[in-house]
């Protein structure tokens, strides 16, 4: 069998067949957030601050209340007190205490009898606000005489003397950096800005609530990772995790952003107040933009030294992180990540979480490491461009192996980053000519990849049919891939397995999609679990042959008699097993509960043409690639489907999207209009080459391959964009408006 | 509380339904007759998610109130197929991998019909700018369009 | 005629504790039924035709009209029609779809039609028309200049009859018009496009598609042999209304379009912008653009008028 790694050959692992839950998706019939209504609902409907930085004087819901149809109203009085650390955080972003802390920020809630009602009463809920000094900026909300946001929010990692706005302080090298420039030829300083990018999944939050007087709920909602939403409404309205029952619908999009909770809590508030009646929220769009997580912005310095000969011989760089009016920007994964593609010897980093009136931040793919990525891998490609030296090249002379010491500490274990290299340089695209005005882009981009709480149960049917439950949400085809797996363990027809995401009732508790970890630690869950049944199932054969259960081996879905027994009896089908399990011992199935810690990091790395037309300073994608390490590719076409969409947000990112905020503190774009995510009508095909070095700390050699594919494309196109117009950009994105400008500076320079 | 009955077809059955004025077609084909593969992706026109035809013309039912469908024809996705006979395109998007979280993907189909309807050839830059109005966050397009070229292909054969 | 609402009582939000937020929904049968209703109200008007801008302003809360006149069922807003001098009359409903599928309208006014094609998405084009885009009153209106530049006009209809209107005196500022309390546009008129003419229309966004012009730009020319002989040339989104920049059109008439006739133009186009900075773009990037708009437009409206394939 494979499950020893002597046989790399897999019946199953790397074909393509339709995903499970495809026909429901292509019919409506598919179940999002938004989907579910329950008998006798009600509809809530949140009201906001219209005010950056305000104090909330007095709240007056006298007139909502008034209205008929309109069953509560609720504010932070609603809510359990006493709350702490990541618990306070998330349930003052939820609804808003003595302050106000950013525009869009939810200060009261009401339940009517319809969506209108409920959106009309809450208009008439009377607020008084005593208005605050703001700040959105990293750079001014550090400086002196900013704005506090809140007082006694930074940890006991922040050195005396910074502003309290920076909460947190993270510090990290080794080697000795003043030696390492001195050793190098060339030193290259930058600095370099990002803005905030949402995630922008296509859905927005919704959900349908009800909790009763006696504690009792249930929860239907999108997410990423129900436990997640379980412990945090739990939490914020003080009641017990296990009297709440969160069941994820399917999720249209998350990336990161459905990790956590905005909406959830307020729901199940205004349920109890409302005697236990189910109610239904559903964000607007313009109420995600302005209240659901975008990522961290940041500001960066780096300082990189090269010998002639292209070995970087020291890095250091600075990042400051904005995460909205909470702390939690990802400093540290940004300062990890920044130099994680290079072998360097002599590196020092130091990153600073700094607090501003904005929305609080939430993960988006990969969160922390594509801003750093722009900055290090512009300054990389700056270098190589002053020597001469090809920008595969130079990434191929420093790049990690196994071995290596990493940049922020431990070992480098297996990985892929040379392999996608070389296969980036033999690709066709890396030697595609260019006209005028055009210019070629490279970058690698690393994720680390996680494990996580991890729960999964499989269990035979009567029919020998097999039931697969995990606890991650199908994002992206991930029921796919589990019954691939599930149907290579077991030897059996890929149809013969069908995937089901339980409820919190059903399995042990589970991190949610989140970190490139559902087909890593749920697949490895599963195929555990799968080997669990297995063992039992050749248990039942060896007591029906009435030999030694160490001679029966498992294979193509069969258990067959071996070693001295081989061939003695007709071999058992899983089938037939079953059908005799209530018999022979009872139900048959396995289940698994740990966090796998062996998850394997992905490296990729990107080329990028781009075209700028000289005039307008617009950029378009001509042509563009992804290389990445998937370690094992289960189900190829969903792969690619990660690195093809990483790589649509990185360039999203890279060229028009951002957070406008104008001098009122005001988000100016709240909505799709304005926030531009790429259309179809913007991009080319998104070419792929998925490069195969397999994670040893998983079965098949699953590495995760969700967020890296968002790290490479912002230095990729600030690369490609300075190659077409002889112009380095440090700021993204790289608009229409920013690129004539920097190419005017250039002309008159 | 007065609201306005209206009469229309959905799918090709005749429904009827009574609607605030503030309703959108997006809402009472959701809440009102139980259409919920209509998705609400921004509710202004910019994301495609609850395209639907209405006399055959391809719309965003979030800008049309529920109101104005009177006496018109409705097609949804629930509509596409014929009874247990997937669409051509339905069954390349499952072929091709062409969605991921799949919330885009009923507007996208609606849209991408419509396209073939009027035009059974379209190269992959008139496909590209036909769908500029359906955002899709998962896929970066690539496997959305050539699952519409491929079923554009094998409908062109068949016909 | 048939009214409806959610109240047969007028009062507004908070007065009346049964209900929420109040709209009548009209549906006239004629022009002066709409502006009746229009004329009769206290209260905040709008009328219906695409609703691709109402909808919005409706579902994002900055305007929810008291009163809300869809007038697509009057009698002949939906027809495209060629007159005997040869120019041509749309109906108030006309979809921008339905404006690109007219080959006839396309051969003779591929700028102006260009400009309306280039509102929205597809789905959007099943809806928008060419009036509901100008009574928007959005400076960055994409189908304006091309009006202006053709030299459409409008029928206005009010209580006191219908008075014909040039485009360019529709627009009083962002989000205002001249029209009166009561008064519609009831007709969109475009000139017959004459001999050895062509338009165009082009516009700056940052994506492909599905963005408001940072920029535009329309021109109108015509042409005796090689020399254009009149000319309009119109801007969008770079003054608080479309410009009709007469110093653009000087600046081409008379020659061939060589390049110190297009250099004129495009400062003569920079020069007639008074742009604001905003999230779309920079006063300095929009004087920019406009000139390099205003020559590649130029260039495809004089081919047109050659008679080049475009």
């Amino acid at each position: 069998m494979a499950l020893d790694g002597s046989k790399p050959q897999f019946k199953l692992l790397g074909t393509r067949p339709n995903r499970p839950d495809g026909l429901d998706k292509v019919t409506g019939r598919a179940r999002y957030g938004a989907d579910l209504n329950a008998p006798g609902q009600l509809h809530g409907a949140i009201l906001r601050s219209p005010h950056a930085h305000a104090r909330i004087v007095s709240i007056d819901a006298s007139k909502a209340l008034a209205l008929k149809g309109v069953k509560a109203v609720v504010t932070r009085a609603d809510f359990a007190t006493g709350l702490t650390g990541d618990d306070w955080n998330m349930q003052e972003n939820c609804m808003a205490g003595e302050k106000a802390l950013y525009d869009g920020h939810a200060v009261a809630a009401v339940a009517a009898t319809t969506p209108l009602l409920a959106k009309d009463a809450a208009k008439l809920i009377e607020v008084e606000y005593e208005i605050l000094p703001h700040v959105t900026d990293v750079d001014e909300a550090m400086k002196e005489g900013a704005p506090v946001i809140r007082d006694g929010a930074a940890d006991y990692s922040v050195p005396d003397g910074l502003h309290p706005n920076v909460v947190r302080y993270y510090e990290n090298g080794k080697g000795d950096l003043e030696a390492g420039f001195a050793e190098a030829d060339l030193i290259v300083e930058r600095s370099f800005k990002t803005e905030a990018a949402h995630q922008g999944y296509i859905e927005p939050h919704a959900c349908l609530a009800q909790l009763g007087t006696d504690g009792q709920g249930e929860l239907w909602c999108c997410t990423q990772g129900h436990w997640f939403v379980r412990q945090m409404c739990t939490a914020a309205l003080g009641i017990e995790t296990s009297q709440l029952k969160v069941t994820p619908s399917e999720i249209g999009g998350g990336f990161g952003g459905k990790t956590t909770v905005f909406i959830d809590p307020v729901a199940l508030a205004l349920s109890r107040k409302a005697g236990g009646t189910p109610v239904k929220l559903v964000m607007s769009r313009s109420e995600v933009l302005r209240a659901t997580g975008p990522t961290a912005s940041a500001s960066m310095d780096i300082k990189m030294g090269m010998t002639k000969d292209g070995r970087i011989t020291a890095a250091s760089g600075v990042f400051r992180m904005q995460g909205g009016a909470f702390p939690g920007a990802p400093v540290d994964v940004t300062t990890d990540l920044a130099f994680a593609n290079y072998r360097i010897e002599n590196v020092h980093h130091v990153g600073y979480d700094v607090m501003t009136n904005r929305p609080k931040q939430a993960a988006y793919r990969a969160p922390g490491a594509p801003m750093a990525a722009f900055a290090c891998e512009s300054v990389v490609d700056e270098m190589a461009t002053k020597l001469g030296i090809d920008p595969l090249d130079i990434r191929l002379k420093n790049g990690v192996v196994e071995g290596d010491r990493s940049t922020y500490g431990p070992k480098v274990k297996k990985v892929g980053l040379i392999e996608t290299l070389e296969a980036a340089k033999a690709h066709p695209n890396y030697a595609a000519p260019l006209g005028p005005n055009q210019g070629r882009g490279v970058a690698s981009g690393y994720w680390m990849n996680w494990g996580g709480d991890t729960s999964a149960s499989v269990a035979i049917g009567e029919d020998g049919a097999v039931a697969v439950t995990v606890g991650t949400p199908d994002i992206g085809g991930s029921r796919a891939s589990m019954a691939l797996m599930a149907a290579e363990t077991f030897g059996i027809p890929y149809e013969n397995v069908r995937v089901h995401i339980a409820d919190t009732a059903s399995l042990g508790i589970n991190e949610p999609t989140h970190g490139s970890r559902a087909t890593f630690a749920s697949g490895l869950a599963v195929i555990q679990s799968a080997k669990e049944c297995i063992q039992k199932m050749c248990v039942r054969a060896a007591e029906k042959w009435d030999i030694d259960p160490d001679a029966v081996t498992w294979e193509d879905g069969f258990a067959k008699p071996s070693g001295p027994n081989a061939g003695d009896f007709e071999p058992l089908s899983i089938a037939e097993i079953a059908g005799e399990m209530s018999d022979t011992g009872g139900p048959i199935a396995g289940h698994f509960e740990a966090n796998p810690g062996k998850f394997g990091g992905s490296f990729g790395t990107h080329v990028v043409d781009v075209e700028v037309d000289p005039e307008t300073g617009r950029t378009t994608i001509l042509r563009y690639l992804v290389v990445q390490d998937a370690g094992k590719a289960i189900h190829p076409s969903y792969v690619e489907g990660q690195f093809q969409g990483g790589a649509v947000q990185g360039i999203g990112w890279a060229l028009n999207e951002e957070y406008v905020y104008g001098p009122d503190g005001r988000l100016q774009n709240p909505i799709f209009l304005d926030y531009r995510v790429p259309v179809a009508s913007d991009l080319p095909m998104i070419d792929t080459v998925i490069v195969e070095v397999p994670n040893p700390g998983h079965p098949y050699g699953v590495r995760g391959v969700g967020e890296t594919g968002i790290t490479p494309p912002l230095p990729a196109i600030a690369n490609a964009v300075a190659a077409a117009t002889g112009v380095r950009f440090t700021e993204l994105p790289l608009s229409p408006p920013k690129v004539l400008a920097g190419i005017k500076a250039a002309k008159h320079a | 509380m007065s609201k306005i009955h209206v009469t229309t077809t959905v799918n090709g059955d005749e429904v009827e339904y009574l609607c605030d004025p503030r309703e959108t077609l997006l809402d009472c084909l959701r809440d009102r007759v139980g259409m919920m593969g209509v998705k609400e992706g921004c509710g202004t026109g910019d994301c495609g998610a609850c395209s639907v035809t209405v006399d055959g013309r391809l719309v965003c039912s979030c800008l049309m109130l529920g109101a104005e469908a009177e006496g018109k024809e409705i097609g949804t996705i629930e509509g596409m197929a014929d009874g247990d006979q997937l669409h051509p395109l339905q069954q390349k998007f499952i072929e091709h991998a062409a969605l991921q979280c799949g919330i885009c993907t009923p507007g996208i189909l609606v849209a991408a019909e419509a396209l073939l309807k009027k035009n059974p050839d379209p190269t992959e830059t008139e496909l590209r700018y036909w769908l500029a109005g359906n955002l899709c966050r998962c896929t970066g397009y690539d496997k959305i369009i050539r699952a519409v070229m491929d079923a554009a292909a094998d409908m062109r054969e068949a016909s | 005629m048939a009214s409806f609402a959610n109240s047969k009582d007028s009062a507004k939000l908070g007065g009346c504790p049964d209900h929420g937020d109040l709209m009548n929904y009209h549906t006239p049968t004629s022009f002066s039924d709409a502006s009746a209703i229009a004329s009769a109200t206290s209260g905040v008007t709008r009328f219906l035709a695409g609703g691709t801008d109402v909808l919005v302003q409706l579902r994002s809360d900055l305007v929810t009209p008291d009163d809300l006149i869809d007038i697509k069922h009057i009698e002949g807003v939906k027809d495209i029609t060629q007159r005997a001098d040869g120019g041509w009359d749309l109906g108030v409903a006309v979809a921008g779809a339905e404006m690109t599928e007219h080959a006839a309208l396309i051969a003779d006014w591929p700028g102006l039609v260009e400009g309306m094609d280039l509102i929205g998405s597809t789905q959007v084009q099943g809806r928008a028309t060419l009036v509901g885009n100008l009574c928007n009153g959005s400076p960055a209106a994409d189908s304006v200049p091309g009006m202006v530049a053709a030299g459409c006009t409008v029928t206005v209809t009010g209580p006191d009859g219908s008075r014909k209107v040039a485009v360019e005196d529709i627009p009083a500022g962002p989000g205002r018009t001249t029209l009166q309390k009561g008064e519609l546009i009831s007709k969109v008129h475009i000139p017959a496009r004459g001999e050895n003419g062509g338009d165009a229309y082009l516009r700056f966004i940052p994506r492909t598609e599905m963005d408001i012009a940072v920029v535009g730009c329309a021109v109108n020319l015509r042409i005796e042999g090689d020399i254009i002989t009149e000319a309009r040339v119109v801007m969008g989104a770079v003054a608080p209304t479309v410009v009709l920049v007469n110093d653009a059109a000087t600046a081409i008439i008379g020659s061939t379009l060589d390049e110190t006739a297009l250099d004129a133009l495009a400062q003569a186009a920079t020069a007639a912008c008074n742009p604001i900075d905003d999230k779309r773009g920079t006063i300095e990037f929009r004087k920019d653009v406009a000139g390099v708009l205003a020559k590649r437009a130029a260039k495809i409206a004089y081919g047109r008028a050659k008679g080049e394939a475009q």
